[in-house]
């Protein structure tokens, strides 16, 4: 049964939203024209690529469904419990714990313990894990092997798979003409290296740890991967609570002049004179005083979770729309004297109708430029808004709870440095591609530029 | 000029008096003063006369926004709105929840705050400029490319990481500095190293690619080319024209975060245990202080809208054709 949390909903609306805004623009010429631009930079299409892959697994992990578990022994757990298509897809990460921390494809634990061996006599050693590498009778000997083994399969499979999406496309390709762009070979080129990794991924991940395991001995593969939506969430949904107020306010503050200038200009000056971290930090720690007060509200875990990080969007887009506002109110001052405006205005063209039809489609390149602006810097914010405990629920899987966990993993002797690297990777990629799209977009749609 | 240097700082009044509003409102309409008694008493089975002492003391006994029990000014004056702001309007921030003089606090905290803040900004600035007059001197070659790359790449690292793995490699693993803490005095020196450090590394990305947005701008205008078509070697036209001329953004732009260098960063100084401002108020963050965290606020908008004013004032000073009215 589909049950959807109130974020998933949010991601459902933006998608369809994201949709629409795309058939759009692929039916006007000169909305199009730009868009093209981008994705016939190799930059644009490799990053575009990238973050798509992203927005996917996102968005399999906001499809929840009350699913019950097929335990590891073959019973169904008989409690369903709340869990996302992605879950479900990674049930062998999921369900494959350890005791506590194992190295990247470690067949032993991390730290030595008593025991019994093979010869059951009990001893001081390192315990053989209980699913990472657990299939090798000698994994000291065929460990290595078997990884290789296993990632030519992976990349065989990853192959193959892309292989047919190619065969599609080109068959297509034969029809339509979309499909013969210049940005269609980066995009194919960058999928392969995808495909390839989550072959390798797909392969390896039954059988071994291949980012290790944490504290708990859960596998941080999955836990990064599982971050992936809070990051996402966090970067996409903020930038839609804060877009409608920056749009209204910068156009009728510019537009309108006056006492509503005034108004509006005293707002974003109040507002954005309060350090944002503190005006989080005082929001959220009244979200919990809240919380603690009326727990009937909040009946699970994952409500509250969930609560705390759709309160997050909301409070990082309360926080954030002043710069846009500010740009837009600008823009729209040099734009109202216009001498088309000024016309349609002659003309007795309504001022709402003015501003509609004449003022924000030629605002609307710094709206874009923007948001994708914006994404990177909300996702790093993230992390360190959960480093000082007033980002995301501790129990909502996110980098920053990762980086926050490991930095006194960091200070452990032997260290334990996978958790940090996995999630240092995952949080890079994502970033580095937002950036450089944006950079991207911001050379096609800046007439400014250079 | 000073009419409108007045004008502005007559404007502090109400934006101040919204930040006071706004915070307040987040405080205590949300949450009764009784919640916030219950929270730092600790336990869930406090008496109500614990709750009823605690809030006498801190002055949270009063009604919120409109005392009815009192006459005429007293229906205002007498309430936690009206003596919690006014104390803040002449920055007596009173006591903090746990009983601390809040002001002694700032005035103690605020000199690690500095000694971190000044050196990452003036070291911070004089990186980026050169970086980014280097890339603009080799405009078009793959140095420039490449250099390019690498602020993307920069700036998509969280500064977190920035923190662990400097902390990690140059505390732990080289031992060329202390991995935390601070001394007062000289002996800070070695303290304040590591942060500084790293502070101007995780900037260098975005600082980078910003002035050399300034740069380019600068160099695109046509003064340029008249002193290259003078016959003016390209360093020439870049230190003693572009540079000369870009001062001014750049000027304007260090202004205005002057005074929140007050503030000290947050993250830094929490990760690297010194006692200043910035890691004063996560802490408050973290023990829900909210006497703490209000002040802070209140101390931030403020110091943010001077530097907004000494901007303003700074552009008239380095730019003679600005005229404020």
């Amino acid at each position: 049964m589909l049950t959807l949390l109130w974020t998933d909903m949010a991601v459902f609306a933006l998608v369809i939203g994201g949709m629409l805004a795309i058939w759009r623009i692929s039916k006007k010429k000169h909305l199009r024209e730009p868009w093209s631009e981008v994705f016939n930079r190799p930059m644009g299409a490799i990053s575009f690529t990238v973050i798509l892959a992203f927005l996917l697994i996102g968005l399999l992990d906001s499809t929840r469904l009350r699913y019950h578990d097929v335990l590891p022994n073959g019973e169904v757990n008989e409690h369903a419990s709340l869990l996302s298509v992605l879950d479900i897809m990674l049930t062998p990460l999921r369900l494959q714990t350890e005791k506590t921390y194992s190295k990247p494809f470690a067949h032993t634990a991390y730290a030595k313990e008593m025991s019994t061996d093979a010869e059951g006599v009990t001893r001081w050693l390192y315990p053989r894990l209980t699913h990472g590498g657990a299939h090798l009778a000698n994994p000291s000997v065929d460990k290595k092997s078997d990884i290789f083994v296993k990632t030519i399969q992976g990349l065989g499979y990853g192959f193959l798979a892309w292989a047919v999406l190619f065969l599609m496309i080109k068959f297509l390709s034969k029809r339509t003409e979309v499909f013969q762009s210049k940005a269609l070979k980066y995009s194919l080129l960058t999928t392969l290296g995808i495909f390839c990794l989550v072959g390798v991924f797909a392969t390896l991940g039954p059988y071994y740890h291949i980012l290790g395991t944490d504290k708990v001995g859960e596998d941080v593969l999955y836990q990064t991967i599982k971050s992936i939506r809070t990051g996402l969430v966090i970067g996409a949904l903020t930038t839609i609570v804060m877009l409608p107020i920056a749009i209204t306010l910068g156009l009728m503050a510019g537009f309108f002049r006056g006492w509503v200038d005034d108004v509006i200009q005293y707002l974003y000056t109040t507002l954005s004179s309060i350090p944002g971290v503190l005006l989080i930090a005082a929001t959220i720690l009244m979200a919990q005083v809240y919380m603690a007060n009326n727990p009937e509200l909040f009946t699970t875990v994952e409500d509250r979770a969930d609560m705390r990080l759709l309160l997050l969007c909301v409070i990082l887009g309360m926080t954030s729309w002043t710069g846009l506002c500010r740009l837009l109110r600008a823009e729209t001052l040099k734009i109202r004297e216009m001498e088309y405006v000024v016309a349609s205005r002659a003309l007795g063209v309504e001022r709402l109708t003015v501003l509609k039809r004449h003022v924000l489609p030629n605002v609307m390149h710094l709206v874009m430029i923007t948001i994708v602006l914006d994404f990177s810097g909300l996702v790093l914010a993230e992390a360190v808004l959960s480093y000082i405990n007033i980002g995301v629920d501790p129990s909502t899987y996110s980098w920053g709870n990762m980086i926050n966990t490991s930095r006194l993993e960091m200070a452990r002797e032997p260290i334990v440095w996978w958790p940090l690297t996995a999630a240092f990777v995952f949080m890079f990629t994502l970033v580095l591609a937002a950036n450089l799209f944006a950079d991207a977009v911001r050379d096609a749609f800046d007439p400014r530029s250079l | 000029m000073i009419n409108y240097i007045i004008r502005r700082l007559l404007y502090v009044f109400p934006v101040l008096l919204g930040v006071n509003v706004l915070t307040f409102v987040l405080f205590f309409v949300v949450n009764s003063p009784d919640d916030m008694a219950r929270m730092q008493l600790g336990d869930k089975h406090v008496t109500q006369a614990a709750i009823d002492n605690w809030k006498q003391q801190r002055g949270y006994d009063l009604p919120l926004l409109w005392n009815g029990t009192e006459t005429g000014v007293q229906h205002i004056s007498k309430t936690i709105f009206f003596e919690k702001s006014v104390g803040l309007f002449v920055f007596d921030f009173g006591l903090s929840d746990s009983g601390r003089d809040i002001l002694a606090d700032i005035s103690q905290r605020m000199w690690p705050s500095l000694a971190i803040a000044i050196p990452s900004l003036i070291f911070g600035v004089l990186a980026n400029i050169t970086f980014a007059l280097l890339l603009l001197f080799y405009r078009g070659s793959a140095l420039e490319i490449s250099g390019l790359f690498l602020c993307i790449t920069l700036m998509s690292i969280s500064g977190l990481f920035y923190i662990i793995i400097g902390q990690y490699f140059i505390g732990k693993l080289l031992v060329l500095t202390p991995i935390s803490g601070y001394s007062p005095g000289l002996g800070a020196f070695k303290f304040i190293l590591l942060p500084v450090f790293i502070g101007v590394v995780s900037g260098l990305g975005t600082g980078v690619r910003w002035y050399r947005t300034l740069f380019l701008e600068e160099a695109a205008k046509d003064y340029v080319k008249t002193a290259k078509a003078k016959g003016l070697s390209d360093l020439q036209v870049l230190f003693k024209h572009v540079l000369k001329n870009a001062m001014i953004p750049i000027l304007t732009g260090i202004v205005v975060i002057l005074p929140l260098l007050f503030m000290g960063s947050l993250i830094t100084e929490s990760f690297f245990g010194i006692p200043g401002l910035g890691s004063y108020t996560i802490d408050a963050i973290n023990r829900q202080d909210f006497a703490i965290v209000r002040s802070m606020v209140f101390l931030g908008s403020f110091l943010y809208i001077i530097g907004l004013l000494m901007t303003d004032i700074s552009y008239t000073l380095v730019d003679p054709r600005v005229r404020l009215e």
